[in-house]
């Protein structure tokens, strides 16, 4: 008996080291959790089973923030992932570290995958490609803005839910209504520096900042105190005063009080989806984000906001062709469809979009074509093909407590936007003196 | 006359101090070189190049109007949170220090907090007063009050201190205990006798007995405030808002850790061991001399 259990011991001891080095192993952090969570987990595990060459090991890691430093203190103590997802606001800050990534159109050239760079939607490739026309990282997970819209609260409150919403001067109509109909949570939005600010600017083709929004180099100055970004926060900031637009919190905070019925209108990613048709016992429907009728040439498209994937450097070439394969079995058309549908993300692949569209998805469930839409009407101008801001973490930061200063009434939008300019720019400043 | 243990020769003294000069040296003064070090550069956040800016970071922070202002709010934090974990602290170990019976149920009960990590206690403080959610928020609401920490900077201050004060309150009720109990009775019944009364007896007898503690207290709770509140900010308020419960520590981890500028937060961590050692140095200067061992 003794003798069997040491014998068993010593030949999985012995088998142990070959079974792991048969397969190679891939690491990849994440931020997502709850119902996107699972979806990233079943993706993983439907790759792993697809092959048995490579184990993609997928690690939560916290939130956007939190997963971008996760992997940039890895990268310094030499312990980097070798796919790391990052937020839009950190791309800039990963295009000026060439030393610390490998572009993918390179990793997933050389993995043996088939890589064709025209297969990608222009708006949402072009946020993550470099001057010359490369695509740096892979479009994961983008959305863009839309209006939520609670239309129970709306009946309740004694407006039609089918009421015009598409543009700010209806929606500020809507919003006396729905308060003199007794509804408490007239407004409430998720990302407000996203959605109020860089998508206000973008649909309305003013810019953000100079320098096509930071694309065309590092000495770009913030320029939201601009005459448009102003006048909508000027009435955003009335209704906040009036109790008309609730404030939440800076991220998606407000998303709990909408999925729980108890605001009417909503502005939020598109990606929304998911928590709101799994939570929301109300009928709601989807509308394009409303613009100001008359201001720039509104509507333009909005931009995108979510993901991209980054390869780092520093590994062995036999694990690059692991990654190299993972990444094209994401932008594979059937896994990019079903993400689209699940979650509400937007596709990344125009036959990604068609195959949705074949397949009845959209008339089944109407409105979740909104988003691209609104994204792809239009050809991005300057202004709106995205925004390449380095700190650009900080600079939202700091914009959000400009806005707090707005809602509480402590200054007006002007003064606000204007101090915003003012503390942005200096982190700009550092940021181009650090990758000079 | 002071007796005094003196050792032969230098090895074995040198062999016993060096386990406490090398941890100091490791841990303290190198991190601290590096700190001092770092301050003159602007690096990338990946640390594959930087730039020689000389004191450009120390000239960016203190041109920095809301820099200055962290300053202003760090003092006022650090009072209140010392403040509001010491006087109840005190309060809650004179009573239990009157009890008969029992006393030691309630002892463990008032130390049970501080067994919570400061970043725990900052969570449940936030879900109590949680906007949407919070109870407490919600009996204020029907009171007639409408909280809302998220865009009220006072309010938000208000919480940070009450949630960083709470866990501490334990730990300072333990010492305040423990040196109650150490006060020689024959003293307060010697002062009973002459007729003085309870509070009477606190005032003139016990707390000038409990000023070493007192000091002690004061110098750890201020230490406390300063370096170890961050989880309880950072997880109720972010720092916000508008910056309105940013403390110098805190824009340390937010500006180094956030924000990937590890100039800007080695150039923070410069003046800030500048400024404990100030505190430090008055503290034992001016106050130590008012208590009596």
């Amino acid at each position: 008996m003794k003798r069997t259990l040491l014998g068993a011991l010593a030949v999985s001891t012995f088998l142990s080291p070959i079974a792991a080095a048969a397969q190679t192993e891939v690491q990849f952090w994440h931020a997502f959790t709850g119902r996107l969570g699972e979806l990233v987990k079943a993706q993983v595990a439907d790759f792993n089973a697809s092959q048995s060459d490579y184990v993609v090991v997928e690690s939560h890691k916290g939130n956007y923030s939190e997963t971008l430093n996760a992997g940039i203190a890895a990268f310094r103590a030499g312990e980097q992932p070798h796919i790391l997802m990052v937020f839009e606001v950190g791309t800039a800050t990963m295009m000026a570290a060439e030393g610390a990534v490998r572009p993918v159109y390179e990793v997933m050239g050389e993995s043996g995958a088939t890589f064709d760079p025209d297969a990608y939607i222009g708006a949402v490739k072009g946020y993550y490609t470099s001057t010359d026309g490369d695509m740096l990282s892979l479009p994961f997970n983008s959305s863009t803005p839309v209006l939520w819209v609670n239309r129970d609260a709306m009946a309740a409150a004694g407006v039609d839910p089918d009421t015009d919403l598409s543009t700010w001067q209806n929606v500020g109509a809507v919003l006396d209504q729905l308060k003199a109909g007794g509804e408490d949570c007239p407004l409430v939005t998720a990302w407000q520096s996203w959605i109020h600010l860089e998508n206000l600017s973008a649909y309305h083709d003013v810019p953000f900042a100079s320098q096509d929004n930071g694309f065309a180099g590092l000495d770009t100055e913030l320029m939201l105190n601009g005459e448009a970004q102003v006048a909508h926060l000027t009435a955003m900031g009335e209704w906040a005063r009036d109790g008309k637009f609730i404030y939440t919190g800076r991220r998606n905070e407000g998303g709990a009080n909408f999925r729980a019925g108890e605001c009417a209108l909503f502005t939020e990613s598109s990606a929304g989806y998911a928590g709101i048709k799994s939570e929301a016992e109300f009928e709601f429907d989807v509308r394009p984000l409303p613009y100001w009728e008359g201001v720039g040439n509104s509507p333009q498209n909005t931009i995108i906001g979510g993901a991209s994937l980054w390869v780092m450097s520093g590994h062995e070439a036999d694990e690059y062709k692991g990654a190299g394969e993972f990444l094209s079995y994401l932008s594979s058309s059937d896994v990019q469809a079903k993400w689209h549908q699940d979650t509400g993300y937007l596709p990344i692949t125009t036959e990604a979009g068609e195959a949705t569209r074949a397949s009845g998805f959209y008339d089944a469930n109407p409105g979740t074509d909104i988003a691209v839409i609104q994204m792809t009407a239009k050809e991005p101008t300057a202004n709106s093909k995205g925004l390449r801001l380095g700190s650009f973490d900080q600079i939202r930061g700091i914009i959000d407590e400009e806005l707090e200063g707005i809602w509480s009434g402590d200054k007006t939008a002007q003064e606000a936007m204007d101090s915003a300019k003012e503390r942005g720019d200096a982190l700009l400043r550092r940021f181009e003196t650090a990758n000079n | 006359m002071e007796k005094r243990v003196t050792f032969r020769g230098w090895l074995l003294p040198l062999v016993l101090i060096a386990p406490q000069v090398v941890i100091s040296l490791v841990f303290f003064f190198y991190p601290a070189g590096q700190a001092i070090w770092q301050s003159l550069f602007i690096p990338d956040p990946f640390g594959l190049s930087s730039q020689y800016v000389g004191l450009g970071n120390f000239e960016f922070l203190l041109n920095d109007k809301f820099y200055r202002a962290a300053f202003g709010t760090t003092a006022i934090f650090s009072i209140l949170v010392t403040l509001c974990s010491m006087i109840p602290a005190l309060f809650l170990a004179v009573i239990a220090d009157r009890l008969i019976k029992g006393s030691g149920v309630y002892r463990t009960m008032l130390i049970w907090p501080y067994a919570v990590a400061p970043a725990v206690a900052g969570v449940l403080w936030l879900f109590m007063f949680n906007t949407r959610v919070g109870v407490i928020s919600w009996y204020l609401g029907q009171l007639g009050y409408d909280w809302n920490h998220v865009l009220n900077g006072g309010e938000a201050m208000g919480l940070v201190v009450v949630a960083s004060a709470w866990g501490r309150i334990s730990y300072n009720f333990l010492f305040f205990f423990a040196a109650l109990q150490a006060v020689p009775r024959s003293v307060i019944e010697a002062a009973a006798i002459d007729g003085a009364r309870f509070w009477r007896r606190f005032w003139t007898i016990v707390l000038p007995l409990l000023s070493p503690t007192t000091f002690f207290l004061l110098v750890v709770n201020v230490v406390y405030s300063f370096f170890e509140t961050f989880g309880v900010i950072h997880t109720i308020t972010g720092g916000g808002p508008q910056q309105s419960t940013t403390i110098l520590v805190y824009k340390v981890f937010s500006d180094g850790f956030v924000g990937q500028d590890l100039g800007s937060s080695s150039a923070q961590s410069v003046i800030l061991l500048v400024v404990v050692g100030l505190l430090t140095i008055i503290q034992f200067k001016f106050i130590e001399k008012r208590v009596h061992y």
